[in-house]
């Protein structure tokens, strides 16, 4: 939120500026094709099931669970005050996984367990972009 | 052509004079010095070199050695390129494209003397946040990883809880290849550990102990590859390339299709064995690419050794130690050996070295080895079956 932020800050680009957009106003959307109707992450011009360009943003739940993770104890710079921190990976409801960052809970291997439900909530971490985290339901 | 079986050989094998730690040489530098080591291996004129596989660019080399190729392939897919080199090379000789190729790969992983980047997993600070539109830079970069440490194992903890994969299973991995490296004097850690040794050095990235992730350090290799038929030509034993494969999965770990398995992995040795014409117990040596200790997990069962969950225990018993009976990462791996950033170098030439019967730890009959590399975090595949056995005519 400040303007001393330090970590890496992604750059929308035409394929997935949407996705961005959403995520400012705190709703995770992701794609899915309307000719094979398989949900898909990350944002694609053609479904990479059938190939087919006739697809459609939709609003998740923002329901999922923790798929696997990493706990990092040498932290990059900008993630300094976070050390040790989680680097996990999120099963959406939906089906897709997407990286993530744990919040809401001390990052240990004792509170982090495997499939436990998880919610998106969304760090403002600019004017123009929010980045969605995970916390325990 | 129907297959590269007995259409290739490796006629020359090198690694740079020196290894580890060479504060005064560039890696373009240490690519002529294994270059030339190679060369002098087999005692070729380095004018009838033809073709030449390399990461850096070719014309800089190629001029470097004054040679003018009539092939060349650049293929970078990180560590695993040099079997991917080897395979195309191979195809190359065969419908004659070219007569002998040389492959080169050297890095100054650890010294970094002449790079302009930073050291593997060393990021620069950039106040108020580097900004990134790549695929990494938007959907990964933002949580905090730095590069391989914090990401090759994301699946780790699955894998845990799927197949039962214990703490100490997983540290068994550096133990064993460390048996390896005891009786290797090139490698750079040589003492015995044990799997209390592992568990207890410091975490570096949960799951992973510092004695579980690779070493970093500087080095290179380089092989001289030419047709079967000529083989004979060379001072040498000639190492017949009878098998190979290569594969690409994710540019980005998150998005592997399971995490728990790598598809590239199956994909490229699938294709080797078929090729090779080998089975499994065929196989008396095995080396794969370890940047961290759950690679030799995933490869004994991607590769079809030991069944799903069972790769673990196979490890712990011993199965891959010396003695054991299938002997693997010989020269003590990427965790013990060496590990200047793309490792794959490393592990073709310990495979020759073990076909050739020459290797520092020998394992006693070797005919047949079988080599795979990764490259990126399970970003892509190369596989290598060698033997020693004359081609039947
Ligand atoms: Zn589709």
């Amino acid at each position: 939120m400040s303007s001393g932020y330090n970590k890496p800050i992604p750059v929308p680009t035409p394929e997935s500026d949407v996705f961005w957009e959403k995520t400012k106003q705190h709703e995770l959307w992701i794609q899915k094709c309307l000719n094979c109707n398989k949900p898909f992450f990350y944002p694609r011009m053609n479904c990479p099931n059938c190939l087919s360009d006739n697809l459609e943003w939709f609003k998740t739940t923002g329901l999922g669970t923790l798929y696997s993770y990493m706990i990092n104890h040498r932290p990059v710079p900008g993630f300094e005050e976070d050390a040790p921190y989680a680097i996990a990976i999120v099963q959406l409801d939906e089906g897709p996984r997407m990286m993530t960052n744990i919040v809401g809970i001390e990052n240990t291997p004792e509170n982090l367990i495997l499939d436990m439900k998880l919610k998106v909530v969304f760090d403002d971490v600019s004017d123009e972009i929010a980045i969605p985290k995970w916390e325990p339901v | 052509m129907d297959s590269l079986r007995y259409k290739a050989a490796i006629v020359g094998a090198s690694e740079t004079t020196e290894l580890g730690s060479i504060p005064d040489k560039t890696a373009f530098q240490l690519h002529v010095d294994a270059s030339v080591n190679a060369i002098n291996d087999c005692g070729i004129d380095k004018n009838e070199i033809d073709g030449i596989a390399t990461t850096m660019s070719p014309a800089a080399l190629a001029h470097y050695l004054g040679i003018v190729p009539k092939w060349i392939d650049n293929t970078q897919v990180g560590g695993t390129s040099f079997l991917v080199h080897v395979r195309h090379a191979a195809a190359a000789i065969a419908s004659g494209l070219c007569e002998t190729v040389l492959v080169a790969m050297a890095e100054s992983g650890r010294n970094r003397v002449g790079e302009q980047t930073a050291r593997i997993g060393d990021v620069a600070s950039t106040p108020g946040g580097r900004r990134d539109s790549s695929f990494p830079g938007q959907f990964e970069s933002i949580y905090g990883v730095a590069g391989p440490t914090t990401q090759f194992g994301m699946g780790v903890l699955r894998y845990m809880k799927e197949t039962g994969l214990t703490h100490e299973q997983l540290a068994s991995v550096p133990v064993a290849q460390r048996k390896w490296a005891n009786k290797v004097p090139r490698a750079m850690y040589r003492d015995i550990i044990t799997i209390e040794d592992v568990i207890n050095s410091r975490i570096i990235c949960y799951p992973f102990h510092l004695l579980e992730c690779c070493l970093v350090t500087d080095g290179g290799g380089a092989l001289i590859i030419t047709s079967a038929d000529r083989a004979k030509d060379f001072p040498t034993k000639p190492v017949y390339v009878i098998g190979t494969g290569e594969s690409v999965e994710s540019p980005i770990i998150s998005q592997m299709y399971d995490m728990t398995t790598s598809a590239a992995f199956k994909t490229s040795s699938k294709k080797a064995f078929e090729e090779a014409g080998v089975t499994h117990d065929d196989v008396d040596h095995l080396m794969v690419y370890d940047a961290f200790a759950h690679l030799p997990i995933y490869g004994l069962e991607d590769l079809g050794f030991v069944k799903r969950g069972e790769a673990g225990s196979f490890i712990e018993e011993g199965n891959t130690s010396p003695g054991g009976k299938l002997p693997m990462n010989t020269n003590g791996g990427g965790l013990s050996y060496t590990h200047s950033g793309m490792y794959g170098m490393y592990a073709i030439q310990e495979s020759v070295r073990q076909v050739r019967g020459e290797a520092a730890h020998q394992v006693d009959g070797v005919k047949t080895s079988f080599c795979q590399g990764v490259g990126g975090m399970f970003m892509a595949a190369g596989s290598l079956v060698f033997t020693n056995e004359e081609p039947h005519r």
